[in-house]
């Protein structure tokens, strides 16, 4: 319990030092301003929420072919997670996208499928809410979760195959694409609280759901006494 | 400092949600262990 407090205002300690860099150290767009800083958060949440659900795609075909519930945990634990970082980068885009775009949302293929993709774990959670017998639960969520992956690389293609509204990547992008080294190595170490606070909240949502297996064992030996 | 309150705002809700999220993953625990206790307790006092 200490070892996860002292990591815990670890993590809060690197998201402050995040936020100096982005509003201190990273040097203001010439066209957009200070808006522009919003990407410190925004695309750092976008990337940690895809490295999340591709946690749970792990844990779900690790379920599939092994049937140990220890990887039924860890899928559920990474899609809630990867819900949250999800909802936080579809927060923070809108915010942006106002004063830049003139317009809070549309319908481009990334801003779509990144929406299809809130919607399909929401689904998968929900479907785990409505199944109670546990083995049963496992495998059809599993096995959903499988299928809503198959979104995930379609929101990472997606600004590079379709012409958006969202700009092109600024990393992994094509020639010409790119940022501000400084810029760039802000983003970078922007990016290492959002790992370090994914992997605090999923061992957090993990021990839950550990505590949630041993519950159904108690319960099943109450039962049959 | 045009729009500096979009990126303050961007800020607080980000994090809020975190904080919430997390605030929700320690009551969820907290309330499964107490239950859990409970249901120890009661089984061993049957046995």
């Amino acid at each position: 319990m200490k070892k996860q407090a002292a990591y815990a205002a670890f993590v809060v300690l690197l998201l402050a030092a995040a936020a100096y860099a982005a509003f201190f150290i990273a040097p203001t767009d010439a066209r957009q301003g200070v808006v522009y800083r919003i990407i410190f958060l925004h695309v750092p949440c976008a990337e940690t929420g895809l490295l999340s659900f591709f946690v749970c795609f792990v844990g779900n075909v690790a379920y599939v072919l092994k049937r140990d519930a220890k990887w039924d945990w860890l899928g559920v634990s990474a899609a809630e997670v990867g819900l949250a970082f999800t909802t936080a980068c579809l927060v923070t885009g809108p915010i942006w996208a106002k004063p830049v775009w003139g317009i809070w949302w549309t319908w481009d293929a990334r801003l779509t499928s990144t929406a299809v993709l809130w919607l399909l774990y929401v689904a998968y959670l929900l479907l785990r809410s409505l199944i109670e017998e546990p083995e049963r639960r496992a495998l059809l969520s599993a096995l959903f979760g499988i299928f809503a992956f198959i979104d995930v690389p379609l929101v990472f293609g997606s600004i590079r195959w379709w012409r958006t509204q969202h700009p092109q990547p600024v990393i992994m992008g094509g020639p010409g694409s790119g940022l501000d080294p400084t810029m760039k190595a802000v983003l970078f170490f922007c990016w290492a609280p959002m790992l370090a606070l994914m992997v605090l909240l999923m061992q957090s949502r993990y021990r839950l759901e550990a505590m949630r297996g041993d519950l159904d064992i108690v319960r099943r030996e109450m039962e049959t006494a | 400092m045009k729009n500096l309150n979009s990126v303050f705002a961007a800020y607080l809700i980000a994090w809020g949600i975190f904080f919430v999220y997390y605030l929700t993953v320690a009551r969820r625990a907290a309330a499964l262990r107490e239950e859990l206790e409970k249901l120890k307790n009661s089984l061993a006092r049957n046995k």
